[in-house]
């Protein structure tokens, strides 16, 4: 195990070399100037232009560029941010809390949804429950979160003035603190649940009707244990893998309720850099989201290794 | 597992019945796509989504035609109107008709989503088929260029991507079809590769069937080794996927749009139009709510259909 996990880390490695070098020559070879700012302003002499432009490295080749960020990215220096002159790691920390809290528990709301109603929805195939949940399920992950989002504002901030629409960090009353959170971790989770109620479902209906359930219930033991302790344990092993493989991706798809409800979080912070051409904060984003995909497809796999004894890594 | 046996042992027993009826009564022949017809029709909402989404489809196409409104035509005098006979929709901040632009927007937006179907479904199975009929180091390379794209983080690419290459396309092909080429080959060149991947188990698992080797034989060229033999038995998944991806890629350019970070404001493709009207929610919610809903009809008829061709398309269901 310890060697699969070792292998599959250093496999890892060109893959996300190759990543940076794509996203980094994007950046580099894209027409704009990224001091932009900097060229439209009139007062600044072409001089000192120049010379931010040799302090920041911009004036050598694209290749030396690419090999200086790197090794300063793995030595932990992340550049400094163009627009706000703070280091890059600091201020993608800053914004972490907030986005653990909103993004995370709205994961967590889906997962504790998605979990029963996939099961029940499989247990009862074709009731009534079953369709409703299939349909919910349907229209849910169909319906895109920037909709729902504003469909929220406009029936629970515009209609019944029940819920802020836009999101403060700097409250501190914690009533107020999970109100704010409640429709961006409302949208997110409904969206995230809806995927997960289907997956859960057939993964239940894909162990129902094995050999060993009719075992487990030839040998006597009653429905809802068979459900629980056997086919639930089983059906449940696709389930973990799909979560740790959702988890980068529901961190990404956050930026659009993110920017929806004006949550100060990574995504918000990644499409204000985009705005503002703030390479370096791009640049590090859009890394860390890379990074996090690559490193969670290895959780994946290694989860379903160690539930699922049939499975083996050579 | 499990689930094949009891399928093999209805499709033996369903064999046996058909053979039957066959020597009793003949029929005109059933072809594999006739089948398969008639199975997505039994599907009643995969049906409805068809026909849902051939009205919009319709609907964008002829009503710019029939409906003489302006998109532009401003009118301060009827800003932010609810719906009413003279604006069957509305009309937004600046008194534009909301129904025409809800009805031109459309063209756009479905029109993104089909070209960028086109263009993943091309790639995808371009690559696939290659790779799994070439094997070896070509295949390695591939799958290896295929895992470099799935982990790419897609949806802040194509944000980067659009923002900042969008001027100098629009200044090079002009606003319009500049800008619509660049999403389209950013959505479609992110989301190739399942379906290369699908295309690929399927050539791996046909090209060693026996018939193959019959054909090898023969002395069949690669090309139509590839395109008239192997390809037609591995297209219903890719049917299938490239269905679904006409409805994400609507999204993915309905949220570039909604982000600012699609077309160009006075382009109202729907998820431009969702941008438009967020800032006027509380005045005016029906800015946001309909051209909100045609993207949720539009996506989730796909989505109907994708689901019914799914079940149409599995040889191995017996309806």
């Amino acid at each position: 195990m310890t060697r699969y996990i070792g292998r599959r880390l250093l496999s890892s490695i060109p893959t996300l070399v190759l990543i940076s070098m794509v996203v980094f020559g994007i950046l580099a070879l894209a027409p704009g100037d990224p001091l932009g700012q900097f060229a439209a302003n009139p007062d600044i002499p072409p001089e000192v232009r120049m010379n931010i432009r040799h302090q920041l490295g911009l004036d050598q080749s694209v290749p030396i560029r690419y090999v200086k960020w790197a090794t300063s990215f793995l030595h932990g220096d992340w550049g400094y941010s163009f627009a706000s002159r703070v280091p890059v790691d600091r201020l993608i920390l800053q914004r972490l809390p907030t986005d653990l809290w909103v993004v995370g528990s709205s994961y967590l709301v889906a997962v504790c949804l998605a979990i029963p109603i996939g099961v029940l929805s499989a247990v009862k195939q074709y009731s009534l429950f079953d369709q409703l949940a299939t349909t919910f399920a349907f229209i849910g992950f169909s319906l895109p979160t920037f909709f729902t989002g504003v469909l929220f504002i406009i029936v629970f901030s515009v209609r019944l003035r029940w819920l802020p629409f836009i999101y403060n960090v700097q409250v501190t009353d914690p009533v107020v603190m999970v109100k704010q959170a409640l429709m961006p971790v409302g949208v997110l989770a409904l969206f995230n649940s809806a995927a997960l109620v289907r997956f859960v479902r057939s993964s239940m209906l894909d162990n129902v009707g094995q050999d060993y359930v009719r075992t487990a219930r030839a040998k006597g033991l009653a429905h809802r244990k068979v459900i629980i302790r056997h086919v639930l344990r089983n059906g449940l092993i696709p389930v973990v893998t799909l979560l740790a493989l959702g988890l980068p991706a529901v961190f990404v798809g956050a930026v659009i309720t993110e920017q929806i409800f004006r949550v100060p979080g990574i995504g918000s912070l990644l499409i204000a850099s985009i705005q503002n051409s703030d390479t370096p904060v791009v640049m590090a984003i859009t890394f860390v989201y890379a990074i996090l995909v690559v490193l969670f497809n290895i959780v994946a796999d290694v989860a379903y290794g160690l539930l699922d004894p049939r499975i083996r890594y050579g | 597992m499990a689930s094949a046996r009891p399928d093999r042992v209805a499709g033996v027993s369903a064999a046996t019945a058909s053979r039957t009826v066959v020597a009793s009564r003949p029929r005109p022949a059933r072809t594999m796509w006739g089948d398969a017809w008639r199975r997505f029709r039994r599907h009643r909402l995969a049906m409805a989504g068809g026909a849902v989404f051939l009205l919009l489809v319709v609907g964008t196409l002829v009503g710019p035609v029939v409906y003489h409104v302006g998109i532009n035509t401003i009118d301060f005098h009827a800003s932010m109107a609810p719906p009413s006979a003279a604006h069957p929709l509305g009309t937004n901040d600046l008194g534009q008709d909301m129904l025409a632009r809800v009805l031109y927007g459309g063209r756009i937006s479905i029109a993104v989503g089909i070209a960028a179907m086109l263009m993943s479904v091309t790639v995808g199975t371009l690559v696939g088929a290659i790779s799994g009929f070439f094997g070896r180091t070509t295949d390695h390379v591939l799958m290896r260029i295929t895992d470099v794209f799935i982990s790419l983080p897609s949806l802040p690419l194509l944000l980067l991507v659009i923002y900042l290459y969008r001027d100098m396309l629009a200044r090079t092909f002009g606003p319009q079809f500049g800008i619509f080429w660049l999403i389209v080959g950013v959505i479609g060149g992110l989301n190739w590769m399942p379906t290369a991947r699908l295309v690929r188990a399927g050539f791996l698992a046909v090209k060693e069937k026996e018939f193959m080797e019959a054909a090898r034989s023969l002395g069949v060229g690669t090309l139509s080794q590839i395109f008239r033999h192997i390809l037609p038995n591995v297209l219903s998944p890719v049917i299938v996927s490239a269905t679904l991806s006409v409805g994400s890629a609507i999204i993915a350019e309905s949220t570039l749009s909604f982000l600012g970070l699609g077309f160009p404001p006075d382009i109202p493709t729907w998820g431009r139009l969702l941008n438009d009207a967020q800032n006027y929610l509380d005045m005016a919610p029906h800015m946001a709510i309909f051209p909100g809903l045609m993207i949720c009809l539009a996506v989730l008829s796909i989505n109907y259909v994708g689901d019914g061709l799914r079940d149409a398309l599995d040889p191995r269901r017996l309806l």
